[in-house]
């Protein structure tokens, strides 16, 4: 091989590996997913080649679906707006910090990543259950006489995914605070302005970028999750991650989950990517 | 009545010492310099004008009142950073407004003021640009507008034109110090760049160490230094050895001045590379280097009273080369006596 060609040919060697996993675990599958969704199933002569938009049609027009997508992206917006009301000022505290303090948070901040998700969830259940702490401590506290119901609840899901995707937010934000000018509050401080204003005037306008990458990652996480729904929810309580799992392992119909896996993924591509030419062009100034 | 006093500023971070029982007394419309190497403790004296770092002791007055208890947001400083510190989202006439905006200044004077200040600094028409669409130059002029629109009671200026390329600073020198004329804002100018603080100032306040180790118009400074610190910081400096007589005359080699108040015994001169000149006799030394710069000739010689270095003005006349025996002179005004006799 000459020189100029091998010269040609390097990127594509290099990439090829990671291409090839790529090809082979992401796109393929998901081109089979969509496919899938597109095929005959019955009780009794199981899943048939046969191209057919009933799943789709059945997805779309059955009010039970609509009822759990609705509820997903309810809850998904529930949480990134949580997270981002938690995790803004989180950030900008963490950000101020002294280095020894904030390397030490940072850890407490990332702690729910380094739990399995399983344990985690228990551990919420442990919690919420209606003689777990939570309930106990606001009964002791003579706030409410009976326990409040978190398990099985939008109330219980939202709580736990917040938690475990507060992270993402915390650490989207931070980066973009990072990229402040360390004199700008002082700037602004000597040109008359006061702490909320800094804020609402100078500060948050420059961290948008942070804030949307930070909540698209935990909407479509949120948006997503399979194990906080499924322990907390419990079956009655289905979101579309855990409505696909049982049409595809308790019903057996794999075409209609395929349908109702794509269209998840679909909405999640539609939402995110238009949320961002919205916000990118609203903000275009910090985007650079 | 000074328009801003400094009674024995002091500031402690931890063990160290970063201004330390400061005094100055600043009159009204007058153009001040910080000077002196980092971690001299000028920006530390800045920022406690600014209010953004507490004073440990001493007092701070603006025209008689304590500014201690006044919120940074409250003392209506202009400040012009080192990094501009502009508001990346906002353009230039917002950037500008900000300060007139947070006074509730009217609409149609607050705009008005952002044009008049646009077109002092030579902004007119960036109206609608936003800072990063900028030269540095040219952001260095928003930073300058916004911080002069609220009609400061004083200007203060950390390390401005450090940022700009060595063109753009003097360009941009000049003009700062034709606006600052022009508006008559009392300023202060933390740098470290001996040529800024020279071309700009109506005093130089030399600081080394937290203290101050002298305040003087820039040519006096420059002239007779204070210190050996000084000399040295302050332009290139030739420090000669010599031996007083007690009589009131000095020995430099073969040179001999009269120099009043040199007592007697082993001294140390601070003679100017440029006051160092070329003579028939004096003292005696040999070129080791010379280096042209245009308008002159940097002239490198080893002398009786050790190294020196003079500039011989390109004049079209010729000049010694390299190893040629040469003899020195200068006029008795032109050399500092150093103080602390000779150090080792």
């Amino acid at each position: 091989m000459s020189l100029a060609s091998s010269e040609r040919s390097a990127p594509f060697l290099l990439t090829g590996p990671a291409l090839m996993v790529f090809l082979g675990l992401v796109i393929v599958p998901l081109g089979m997913t969509v496919l899938l969704s597109f095929y005959d199933w019955g009780q009794y002569k199981g899943i048939v080649p046969e191209f057919t938009l009933k799943n789709w049609i059945e997805v779309f027009t059955d009010s039970y679906f609509f009822e759990i997508f609705l509820r997903t992206f309810r809850i998904a917006l529930l949480v990134t707006l949580a997270t981002m009301l938690i995790g803004v000022p989180e950030a900008y505290i963490l950000n101020r910090m002294s280095p020894a303090w904030r390397s030490g948070f940072l850890l407490v901040v990332i702690g729910p990543l380094l739990v399995s998700v399983v344990a985690r969830t228990l551990g919420w259940a442990l919690l919420l259950g209606s003689t777990g702490i939570v309930n106990q401590a606001l009964i002791g506290m003579g706030l409410i006489a009976q326990p409040l119901p978190f398990m099985f609840t939008e109330t219980g899901v939202v709580i736990a995914l917040v938690h475990v995707l507060m992270p993402f937010m915390i650490l989207a934000v931070w980066a973009s605070l990072q990229r402040l000018d360390p004199q700008i509050e002082n700037a602004a401080l000597s040109l008359g302005a006061g702490t909320l204003t800094i804020w609402r005037r100078v500060i948050l306008p420059q961290i948008v970028p942070g804030i949307l990458s930070g909540a698209i990652i935990v909407f479509s996480l949120a948006a997503s999750a399979f194990a906080s729904p499924a322990i907390i929810g419990g079956r009655r309580l289905k979101v579309a991650a855990t409505l696909a799992y049982d049409e595809f392992l308790n019903t057996l119909n794999w075409p209609l989950g395929a349908a109702v896996a794509s269209l998840l993924l679909i909405a999640l591509v539609l939402i995110t990517v238009g949320s961002n030419r919205l916000i990118e062009r609203r903000y275009a100034q910090v985007f650079e | 009545m000074s328009h801003l006093v400094l009674d024995g500023l002091t500031k402690r971070f931890g063990s160290f010492t970063a201004v330390e029982a400061m005094d100055l007394s600043v009159e009204r419309g007058e153009f001040v310099s910080l000077l002196g190497p980092s971690g001299c403790g000028k920006t530390t004296t800045l920022q406690m004008i600014a209010g953004f770092v507490p004073v440990d002791s001493g007092t701070i007055r603006l025209d008689g009142s304590d500014l201690g208890p006044v919120a940074p947001n409250r003392r209506g400083l202009g400040i012009v950073f080192q990094s501009y510190a502009l508001f990346p989202h906002m353009t230039v006439a917002e950037n500008i407004a900000f300060g007139l905006e947070m006074r509730d200044v009217p609409r149609a004077e607050r705009d008005a003021r952002t044009r008049a200040a646009m077109e002092l600094v030579g902004l007119k028409g960036f109206a609608d640009r936003y800072p990063r669409r900028m030269s540095g130059g040219q952001q260095q002029r928003v930073a300058l507008a916004r911080a002069l629109v609220i009609r400061p009671a004083l200007l203060l200026l950390d390390e401005p034109l450090s940022n700009l390329d060595a063109k753009l600073r003097e360009e941009m020198q000049g003009e700062l110090r034709q606006i600052q004329r022009s508006v008559g804002t009392t300023t202060i100018l933390v740098t470290h760049d001996q040529h800024e603080a020279m071309a700009l100032s109506d005093r130089i306040v030399l600081m080394n160490q937290g203290r101050i180790e002298q305040i003087g118009a820039p040519d006096a400074v420059y002239d007779r230094p204070a210190s050996a610190f000084v000399a040295s910081f302050l332009g290139k400096t030739n420090v000669l050895r010599g031996t007083a007589d007690g009589r009131g005359a000095v020995a430099i080699g073969d040179l001999v001045l009269a120099l009043a108040g040199a007592g007697s015994g082993p001294v140390q001169l601070a003679v100017r590379p440029e006051r160092l000149v070329l003579a028939e006799q004096g003292l005696g030394a040999r070129i080791t280097s010379r280096v042209f710069q245009g308008t002159h000739w940097l002239l490198g010689a080893e002398s009786a009273a050790g190294p020196v270095m003079l500039m011989r003005a390109n004049d079209g006349l010729p000049v010694p080369k390299e190893g040629e025996a040469v003899h020195l002179r200068f006029a008795p005004a032109d050399a500092a006596l150093l103080p602390g006799g000779v150090s080792a």
